[in-house]
């Protein structure tokens, strides 16, 4: 650890370009509280660390003209809460990125720390994907924008070529009547990784059809899953739709055995959460 | 490797100091700073004794690096009371036995400043999720409620 180098550029151009020309093992660092602990533990041994929090515009939150929002890639999990505007829009994403660890970590943990540690338990993860968020990312030949959803790969592993990193989050404009909710659960009711975590974004139609959803689990798999959302399309999310989503939600589990849930324990959970964050996504958007 | 220079404000009082990029802010007002009331309890932002205010926003300082202190103003358990007067959450804590051994006490009691300045009356509910991440293994935490509730009208002057 002594050859350890701290960078804090000014602009994404000068961080992608320290980024590109590193030789060694090399970590962008939004709110460190992920890599701060595996520095420590020895999980992860980079030779360069580049803060990105120097560059402006990387933390804070803007509403565009159109109603969506741009959130600057280390926005910490507290400001997120303080949005009254993006709250209001968007509360799943809100309550899950609020949702990450205690006080003192919501002071800095980002969305793109969470999304880039990649760990399939990660809260904000399946409300982004739920919610149709993009990521704009800057790497050597520019910037590109990419799903959410096609970030992480593996536990650990991000699609992210070298040289990138992320720089924004970016959600639409709430059209209609369109509500977000995510769920979780924990064994404690604070400060633990969720065993099953579940976003869903519904959109409703004059009468309370649903006639647009996305449907997204967290650590029931490798990566975050999203559950085909054709169980509840067309519905008003009566008994038979929540039914097929229980059964659609359980069907695309594939979760590890551990102390904190069992393979059967975690599948049976992801279909109840499943139903329930459904169900406040629908009072959201306006259907009962 | 040469050390990083860092110029930030601490307690209200400029400050510099040297940091290997590695050392985060906790090791160096520990072992550099003689700011020895931020307790190391985890190292892994599990237990808040390390709690600080970055810019007045309540953080571990086991989880940042000193390197980023930089431009930013930090306060710690030592800038809590006014000079030899005890702040008011220090007096709630000593008068409601919110302490055992006190290891945990400097970081509960940085959260506690972070929470009431943020909200003045706050409920027990509240209090109880604010301090979810200051671990005790003494008190049982009641106490420690008990005392954030007393501090809390008492600043509010009630
Ligand atoms: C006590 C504690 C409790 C926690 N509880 C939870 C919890 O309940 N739920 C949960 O989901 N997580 C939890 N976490 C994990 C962590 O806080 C979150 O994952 C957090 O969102 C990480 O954000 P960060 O900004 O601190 O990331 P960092 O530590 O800065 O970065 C994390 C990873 O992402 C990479 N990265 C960061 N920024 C970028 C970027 N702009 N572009 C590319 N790569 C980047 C880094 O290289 C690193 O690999 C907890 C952590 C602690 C210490
Ligand atoms: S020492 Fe920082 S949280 Fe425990
Ligand atoms: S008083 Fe001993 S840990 Fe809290």
């Amino acid at each position: 650890m002594p050859s350890l180098t701290y960078v804090a550029p000014t602009t994404v151009s000068d961080a992608v370009k320290i980024l590109a020309a590193a030789s060694g093992p090399t970590r962008v660092m939004s709110g460190g509280t992920d890599l701060l602990v595996q520095l420590r533990s020895g999980r992860t041994k980079p030779d360069l660390i580049v803060d990105t929090k120097k560059i402006p515009g990387i933390i804070g939150i803007t509403q565009n003209a159109d109603g969506g929002f741009t959130i600057g890639a280390a926005t910490s999990g507290a400001l997120l809460g303080e949005h009254a505007a993006l709250k209001a829009a968007y509360p799943g994403i809100v309550e899950a990125a609020q949702l990450i660890g205690s006080t003192q970590v919501q002071g800095r943990a980002s969305l793109a720390g969470n999304l880039c540690n990649a760990s399939p338990a990660a809260d904000s993860v399946p409300a982004m994907i739920a919610a149709g968020t993009t990521v704009t990312i800057a790497g050597p030949a520019g910037t590109r924008t990419a799903a959410v959803e096609t970030i992480v790969v593996a536990p650990g592993r991000t699609s992210l070529a070298k040289g990138e990193m992320v720089t924004a989050f970016h959600l639409p404009p709430v059209k209609g009547k369109t509500g977000d909710a995510y769920l979780r659960f924990i064994p404690r009711t604070e400060m633990d990784i969720a065993v099953v975590g579940c976003g869903v974004s519904v959109t409703l139609d004059a009468a309370g059809t649903i006639t647009a959803a996305k449907i997204s689990m967290g650590a029931v798999a490798p990566t975050q899953v999203q559950v085909d959302p054709s169980c509840i399309i067309g519905s008003k999310l009566d008994d038979a739709a929540l039914a097929r989503l229980d059964a659609a939600a359980q069907a695309v589990c594939n979760p590890i055995d551990d102390k904190r849930g069992t393979i059967e324990f975690r599948t049976k959970v992801a279909g109840v959460l499943a139903r329930r964050t459904a169900a406040i996504a629908v009072a959201r958007a306006g259907g009962r | 490797m040469s050390k990083i220079h860092v110029t930030t404000s601490i307690n209200g009082e400029p400050a510099e100091f040297l940091a290997e990029a590695h050392e985060s802010l906790l090791d160096v007002l520990r072992n550099n700073l003689n700011l020895t009331g931020s307790k190391e309890g985890c190292g892994s932002g599990d237990c808040g004794a390390c709690s600080v205010l970055l810019d007045g926003r309540l953080v571990c300082s086991c989880l940042m690096l000193a390197a980023e202190a930089g431009g930013h103003e930090i306060t710690t358990i030592e800038g809590i009371a006014d000079g030899d007067k005890l702040h008011p959450i220090q007096t709630a804590f000593l008068e409601n036995a919110a302490l055992q051994c006190g290891f945990c006490t400097p970081g509960f009691i940085v959260a506690t400043k972070a929470l009431l300045d943020k909200n003045p009356d706050p409920s027990e509910t509240e209090i109880r999720y604010w301090l979810a991440g200051n671990l005790c293994r003494c008190t049982g935490y009641d106490k420690i409620v008990r005392a954030v509730v007393d501090a809390a009208a008492e600043m509010r002057g009630s």
